[in-house]
């Protein structure tokens, strides 16, 4: 479960802005993971409450924006929603795509003390 | 927690031996005490809540290994491949038949990644290529961070070609840059040809496809055609090449690919 290792990572970003941005405790922790992105949002919930126990994030809420996955359709041209890497393009059924949004996983934005 | 290279992967191991000796102080023996009685309480009215901006990728950390990485082939003029697959698709034959075939034409080493045993570092000695052994441990892939310590070790030769033999897992792997110039996936037909549409970040992320063991496909109900046009949905841009390590069949295709692949690493070079 890869989540682990990101979550780990989220947290050592949690830690590394704390000097930088000088606070002691993290309350609210807000994530946007695109719907075509390689993490299952339900996973990186788990590993958080289990990575920020005793640290400066322990007991933080998580929030997680999704962010809608795009593509360019090469046959339609022109730009469509989908929703999974494996799906077609939604008016002509075909699967000439190109990805243009929705892989990102981003820490946006935190509150703390 | 390692301040040089941010290491912590306490469990990472290369060559049998541990990622550097930082003695990072992780003696975790807090005890859970947990009896921090909802502090919240001392706050009221001196409470300071702010927000704070900061736009980073999650992957940050990764990819900065990863940069670090791709500085070090492209300045070497060496080409590194990133080779991904389920476990038992083939791939540690594959390469044993390629260095095989290649040695005269080409310098290969391989950094291996199994969680445990040095079994596939072994087995690519026994060619005469170097190999480094990169045990993650309780890992399921290979980052940047890992790769860029196996380098230190493996030391290839400029103008050489580095395989970078992962994890056997069709999920993880596919969202850790390595540094490498193309991740190539191999998929074996005794696997189900439905594997792309059923894992698609890793098809969507590879470059090139072999399709290994064809061999077995007058034993088998794989549908190659069905398989291939599945890679396509997920990438339309992917290339097949289909191959077989054991009996040598289409593995003339994939050495050309090399050596082109390797011709364009050559004129990348910074």
């Amino acid at each position: 479960m890869h989540e682990m290792a990101l979550t780990e990572g989220i947290l050592l970003v949690l830690q590394d802005q704390a000097k930088a941005q000088n606070y002691k405790r993290v309350k609210t922790v807000w994530l946007e993971i695109g719907e075509l992105s390689h993490v299952d949002p339900d996973a990186i919930r788990f590993c958080f409450e289990a990575v920020t126990r005793d640290t400066i994030a322990d007991g933080a809420v998580l929030e997680i924006d999704r962010l809608p996955g795009m593509a360019w359709c090469h046959h339609c041209t022109q730009a469509v929603n989908i929703s999974k890497l494996a799906d077609p393009c939604p008016i002509c059924d075909g699967y000439q795509l190109q990805v243009t949004n929705g892989q990102d996983m981003r820490i946006r934005e935190l509150e703390v003390d | 927690m390692c301040t040089t290279c941010g290491c912590g992967q306490g469990e990472t191991k290369i060559n049998g031996g541990t990622v550097h000796t930082h003695e990072h102080g992780h003696t975790h023996k807090h005890g859970h005490t947990h009896e921090h009685g909802h502090s919240h309480a001392h706050a009221s009215g001196l409470s300071q809540s702010r927000m704070v901006q900061i736009e980073t990728d999650i992957m940050a950390k990764n990819d900065e290994y990863a940069h670090a990485n791709r500085h070090y082939f492209n300045d070497r003029g060496i080409l590194a491949l990133n080779l991904v697959s389920s476990p038992g698709s083939g791939k540690t034959t594959l390469l044993t038949t390629t260095i095989d075939g290649l040695k005269n034409e080409l310098d290969m080493t391989v950094i291996e990644g199994d969680q445990q045993t040095a079994n596939d570092a072994n087995r690519i000695r026994e060619t005469g290529a170097r190999a480094v052994q990169v045990n993650t441990g309780k890992g399921c892939h290979l980052d940047g961070h890992m790769i860029g310590h196996a380098l230190e070790t493996l030391a290839p030769k400029p103008a050489s070609v580095v395989f970078i033999e992962n994890v056997g897992n069709l999920v993880c792997p596919a969202g850790f840059d390595l540094g490498e110039a193309h991740k190539v996936a191999i998929l074996s037909v005794t696997e189900g040809e439905d594997k792309p549409i059923k894992y698609p970040d890793m098809f969507h992320a590879s470059d090139l496809m072999l399709l290994n063991k064809i061999d077995l496909l007058p034993y088998l109900n794989f549908d190659v055609e069905k398989c291939i046009e599945y890679a396509r949905r997920v990438n339309p841009k992917i290339k097949v090449l289909q191959v077989s390590a054991t009996s040598g069949e289409g593995m003339e295709s994939w050495y050309q690919w090399l050596r082109a692949t390797r011709q364009i690493s050559l004129i990348n070079q910074v």
